[in-house]
């Protein structure tokens, strides 16, 4: 089974955000830079299936030289070799454009199932596996939490509110797994070791034959809006007392409940 | 360059999701801005009825595909059928709702469509006769502004941000056929969540707890509170990651954004993780015995005392108002 597992290097989730002066971008410095934890569980998935059916799993990654790390993570988990998509025209690319790098690198290699996360947690835009699906002209699951597969097609399970569908796909198709999905490995010594000397490919736009110039761009960031300042509920100090008023201001001032 | 202003309408088992309102004022109020139309894509089997519906919040016209082949929902034969009515009638804008279901289904249209997206967005507004979406990134620790060179220029809403405006329109009903050719997912089991729970990202209310619960016994409190007023049960990573609660239920950047009118965090600390996830909420309320907490940041409403004492005086206050 050839698997591919699409993955993009983020900032930790513990991280603060700050916004520079001119709103051009956010302050990168001091940011601890991991794998985005939605295609951990990508890449674990695609690690399940090869070690269920043989085969290959190839991780692909659009991003900076920074970016490589995070391969080296995925290759140390298990995975077999990468694919580094790195130009400077595509740092700001849109979810059209990455899914376009992607596919262009994809395009040419044979493969039975491609992960990717069902967001990346900076832009949380949660769009490149459903575009990327569509460009290659296959289905496309999407936040998937649970996986089997048979033969030529998968069983996924998929959260909506209120319900879980199952839902049958034929192969190949494009997966976008989220939590739930399984509990992703840590990189062992030796696998660390190994990863070293798994090849990587770094490929440009031009080399891929692609153009980049984002359909959607951020014109501005800013900082969340403030919140006005809150208030202690004190009431006469007793639990009963607090309770009391916290449903009173909820009632009477806030008028939520 | 497209014109007039569109959205997808939103149904499940035979009734609109109230997202659906919400998608169809917002979309009146920018069409007005851009004195353009409003048209409304209604898609699955049997649903023409709806459509008055969809004309009393202001859709000038309603697209209606209707075929068995659109019912349960699927991604690839619903994006056909709304691909085909946007191609057919280009407009400038095409708004969808982050929903479960719209987050699928928007994604696969930007691919359809070749275009741009801004999703889960909270706020849009007309410059130049062209969209500005505003939306939380990286969970919310800062928002963009998001222009679209492309049209139709989509944009998804975070259900339970934009307000919903009655306002009455012709809703004229056009029929389209579309060709869904091969489909290749099916959905073949539906398993319906016990008691028909209201998920975390649509309830008006949401209570969350976190470690401070101590065990998944304790949430009982919680969910006495959240009977009473309709709320949700909502959970921070710690406590579902402890196995307490169900992943469907967390809060936080790798679990769900919610922005309900009320937020009730219990017995969580406030990590920024999980701050990301809920301040958009209109209003919060944290109770911790911690007054360090950073979860007071945030509130509206602090109080400083054991939750197990709180909450429950709380579910006797409110038993009292409801009479």
């Amino acid at each position: 089974m050839n698997i591919i597992a699409c993955v993009k290097q983020v900032p930790d989730t513990e991280a603060q955000i700050k916004v520079k002066a001119d709103g051009s971008g956010i302050d990168e410095g001091g940011i601890k830079w991991v794998m985005n934890p939605y295609d951990e569980f990508g890449v674990e998935e695609a690690l399940r299936l090869k070690e269920k059916f043989g085969g290959e799993v190839t991780i692909v990654c659009v991003g900076p030289a920074r970016a490589m790390e995070t391969i080296r993570t995925a290759l140390a988990m298990g995975a077999d070799k990468g694919i580094q998509i790195d130009d400077p025209a595509l740092y700001e690319a849109d979810s059209y454009a990455t899914a376009e790098a992607l596919a262009a690198a994809i395009k040419g290699l044979p493969y039975d199932i491609i992960f990717c996360g069902q967001r990346a947690i900076d832009d949380d835009s949660g769009q490149v596996g459903s575009i990327l699906a569509e460009l290659l002209g296959i289905p496309v699951v999407t936040m998937v939490t649970k996986l089997e597969v048979e033969g030529n097609s998968a069983k996924a399970t998929r959260p909506i509110e209120g319900a879980q569908l199952v839902i049958s796909t034929s192969l190949p198709c494009v997966i976008t797994a989220t939590k739930g999905l399984n509990e992703p490995r840590y990189a062992s010594l030796p696998g660390i070791m190994k990863a070293k000397k798994k090849p990587v490919d770094i490929k440009n736009a031009a080399a891929l034959g692609i153009s980049v110039a984002p359909k959607a761009k951020v014109v501005k960031f800013v900082p969340p809006p403030a919140r006005p300042p809150g208030k202690i509920v004190c009431a006469d100090d007793t639990p009963e007392g607090k309770a009391a008023e916290l449903v009173k201001l909820l009632r009477e001032e806030a008028k939520v409940i | 360059m497209g014109k007039g202003v569109f959205f997808v309408a939103e149904q499940r088992d035979g009734a609109l999701r109230k997202v659906s309102f919400e998608l169809a004022s917002t979309a009146r109020k920018l069409a007005d801005q851009l004195g353009e139309e409003v048209g409304a894509v209604l898609c699955g089997s049997g649903v023409e009825a709806m459509a008055a519906e969809l004309a009393k919040y202001g859709a000038d016209k309603v697209f209606v595909v209707d075929n068995p082949a659109l019912e349960p929902y699927t991604t690839g034969a619903h994006a056909q059928a709304v691909a085909q009515v946007v191609k057919d009638n280009n407009p400038a804008i095409l708004l969808c709702a982050a929903s479960a279901q719209g987050k699928d289904l928007s994604a696969a249209l930007v691919g359809k469509l070749a275009t741009g997206m801004a999703t889960d967005c909270t706020d849009l507004r007309i410059e130049n006769g062209r969209l500005v979406a505003v939306r939380p990134m990286y969970a919310g620790k800062c928002y963009g502004e998001v222009v679209i060179a492309t049209d139709p220029q989509m944009a998804s809403l975070r259900p339970n941000v934009f307000p919903v405006v009655e306002c009455a329109k012709a809703g004229q009903v056009i029929k389209v056929d579309a060709a869904l050719g091969e489909l290749k997912t099916k959905v073949v089991e539906v398993l319906k969540d016990a008691g028909g729970k209201i998920d975390v990202t649509e309830a008006n209310i949401v209570i969350s707890g976190g470690r401070g619960m101590k065990g998944p016994e304790n949430f009982v409190i919680l969910e006495e509170l959240a009977a009473l007023l309709g709320a949700a049960v909502g959970a921070s990573r710690a406590a579902v990651d402890a196995g307490w609660r169900p992943q469907s239920d967390q809060v936080g950047q790798t679990g769900k954004v919610v922005s309900p009118n009320l937020y009730i965090a219990c017995g969580i600390s406030g990590a920024i993780q999980h701050l990301a996830g809920m301040s958009s909420s209109k209003y919060i309320v944290a109770i911790n015995k911690d007054p360090e907490a950073p979860i007071f940041q945030k509130a509206d409403y602090g109080v400083v005392d054991d939750l197990f004492k709180v909450v429950p005086e709380m579910t006797k206050e409110v038993k009292k108002l409801l009479g």
